[in-house]
């Protein structure tokens, strides 16, 4: 399938967007100013941008708890997603969810969410929910490696697949579940071989190749809008940082950290690379988009750091939809 | 008006939301065509709804949960049923985690308008895994909210409040009152939550209970009338929200409190209740605050084992007895 000129530039967009967001988080959390704990997207991005360039609007994404990258890559305000990062009252969720739980319903993001594995079951509902009022509408489930050993997994996708639901199963295999290999966990070479179990039709594509990612999930997301029932798609990447904010990740051989974060292999270059030589963007316009995305990031990183916290007793509001 | 037992009630009130609102599912393991239900509540609403709408789930009590919760956050009313309020266990993190903190932890940006439907209580011999009553496990979780239905003309007003409310609600039921009949209004009626309903007015001492204990309570009242003590029997209807005005104002005319539930005794629902009313009501207080218990064991298998696990009316009485 050819992709589109257009569709590549928003693929290297979309990519280098999620990049740049994180990268002044890490910036933030330097400053020591990013309260609790974070699941950086670093080096995984190309997943995200690919996954939601194939997605409308009205469809449904589920995070897990590496989520930024889902969220701003689904269009959730910057600012709002920076401010919730810092605990600020303006924040997509005012400050009472933070980076695990960064979520911004209005633009299809059903939640991020702690509990590693705990997003498939809720995928499986909205996906029902579409289904049921017979909208058009598809829901993408983004979960890791590790959930995969999860109960949720095979019960989720047994249902997916009896309830033949629009739904597309997104695993990104980063090859750690913190700090335990795959090799350790799983017995078989690819996530994507237990789909066939459910009979579900899989596929394992590089997760640091948005074009990949992107055409992996089109057909994905046409088979489900159609009617044909759920797709698994297995997009192999890699964490540029640690599991989360004071992990060094040490636990991971030179070889393999030197092949994954290497030049070629990098989510944003090999996206450029692509839509350079497809004559989708030049060389300028890659420079003039990373511009563009960079002041955008950078205001909402002054967003952020100028909004006020919640006033403390606001930890009460919210619980209920009347207070009880 | 007309003579119907509990499970009836129950039933019509599930038909008539069903009936109002095309967005109301049922789902649930054998609630359709072939079972109606481990308990037959549902028994005939496949048939009338058909099999979407009344929905036979393979047996995986955490996805039956989080289906729920997907469904409810994009449009749906869904109603699930866990078949056993021990296997609740299984659904956990979907009930604990994603229903009762979405609201609160995305800042309001999510109503969860569900209803998780089970059954609590011993004396059918189901032993250790089929019989308890865990409705404190859920008091204990803010933003959920808690129905303890234990009469016919009360369970089927609170499942329609129940399916209408915006919030998560753990509807409770009790294996033994679904066949007691009682007078159940034909027409629509709703009852709001958080109202505490006087079942027997009294002078001597107040006897708050749930379920199966709050009939009890009412045949030991009536024994007790003989030895001329007037008991005053307060049925919650809601643990959350927490009817506390009834209570504090019987309390205030009687000083005296008995609290039964059939709950394992620490940290059960009388625990809490018990600590309310000393903190509101203490310079009332003639006597000291009893409970009436089920012992800090499993459910027990064997008939005579169970019948000593779950309080009885000597007990009750007894209780009662001592602080008069």
């Amino acid at each position: 399938m050819a992709v589109g000129k257009k569709t590549l530039k928003e693929l290297f967009s979309r990519t280098l967007k999620i990049r740049l967001f994180e990268e002044k988080v890490w910036d933030l959390f330097g400053e020591n100013i990013v309260p609790g704990t974070l699941h950086l997207y670093l080096g995984q991005e190309a997943v995200a941008a690919g996954v939601t360039t194939a997605l409308k609007k009205s469809d449904w994404i589920q995070s897990s708890h590496r989520g930024h990258g889902h969220v701003v890559a689904k269009g959730a305000d910057m600012n709002a997603a920076l401010a919730e990062l810092l605990g600020k009252k303006t924040g997509s969720c005012k400050g009472k969810g933070g980076s695990m739980h960064i979520t911004q319903l209005d633009v299809g993001v059903l939640g991020a969410t702690g509990v590693v594995a705990s997003g498939l079951p809720i995928a499986v509902g909205a996906a029902l929910s579409c289904q049921m009022r017979k909208t058009d509408d598809v829901v993408v489930c983004f979960f890791g490696d590790g959930a995969s050993n999860n109960g949720t997994f095979g019960e989720s996708l047994n249902m997916s697949a009896i309830w033949k639901l629009p739904l597309v199963w997104i695993v990104e295999n980063n090859f750690y579940a913190m700090g335990t290999p795959i090799t350790m966990t799983c017995p078989s070479s690819t996530v994507a071989q237990r789909a066939e179990a459910y009979c579900i039709p899989s596929k394992v594509v590089d997760g640091n190749n948005a074009v990949e990612v992107y055409e992996a999930t089109i057909e994905a997301v046409k088979r489900a809008r159609e009617g044909g029932g759920p797709t698994l798609i297995e997009c192999q990447t890699y964490r540029m940082k640690g599991h989360s904010r004071f992990d060094p990740a040490k636990y991971r051989p030179k070889e393999e950290v030197d092949y994954w974060l290497s030049e070629e292999k990098d989510a944003v270059n090999v996206i450029q690379k692509i839509a350079i030589e497809q004559g989708a963007i030049t060389e300028k316009d890659a420079d003039k988009i990373r511009e563009k995305l960079q002041k955008a990031v950078d205001k909402a990183g002054e967003f952020a750091k100028n909004s006020d916290f919640p006033e403390p007793e606001e930890a009460l509001d919210d619980v209920y939809a009347e207070a009880i | 008006m007309a003579e119907i037992t509990y499970r009836e009630a129950l039933k019509q009130g599930l038909r008539e939301e069903m009936l109002r609102d095309e967005r109301v599912f049922l789902l649930g393991e054998d609630i359709g065509l072939n079972w109606g239900g481990a308990f037959k509540v549902t028994k005939d609403l496949a048939e009338e709804f058909g099999e979407d709408r009344v929905r036979d789930t393979p047996i995986s009590e955490n996805t039956i949960a989080g289906a729920a919760v997907g469904a409810a956050i994009t449009g749906m009313v869904p109603v699930a049923e866990i078949m056993f309020g021990d296997l609740i266990t299984l659904a956990m993190d979907q009930v604990c985690n994603q229903a009762a903190k979405m609201r609160y932890m995305f800042g309001g940006q999510t109503s969860v308008p569900l209803v998780i439907r089970t059954v609590f209580g011993g004396g059918k011999n189901l032993a250790s895994h089929h019989s308890q009553s865990l409705e404190s496990w859920f008091m204990h979780t803010p933003g959920l909210k808690v129905a303890v239905p234990a009469f016919a003309s009360d369970v089927k007003g609170l499942i329609k409040t129940a399916i209408r409310d915006p919030d998560p609600v753990l509807f409770a039921e009790h294996k033994l009152v679904y066949d007691r009949k009682e007078e159940v209004p034909d027409d629509e009626y709703l009852i709001p939550f958080g109202q505490a309903k006087i079942r027997r007015e009294g002078a001597d001492v107040t006897l708050w209970g749930t379920f199966l204990m709050v009939h009890k309570a009412l045949e030991v009242a009536e024994e007790l009338q003989k030895e001329g003590i007037s008991v005053e029997v307060i049925d919650p209807r809601t643990l959350v929200p927490l009817d506390t005005k009834t209570l504090i104002e019987s309390v205030k005319k009687t000083g005296r409190l008995v609290l039964v539930t059939e709950e394992t005794k620490t940290g059960a629902t009388t625990a809490e209740v018990a600590a309310i009313v000393q903190e509101e009501a203490f310079d009332w207080l003639d006597a000291p605050i009893k409970r009436v218990n089920a012992p800090d064991t499993p459910v027990p298998f064997s008939p005579p084992l169970e019948q000593y696990f779950i309080p009885d009316n000597k007990r009750i009485a007894q209780a009662v007895r001592d602080i008069v």
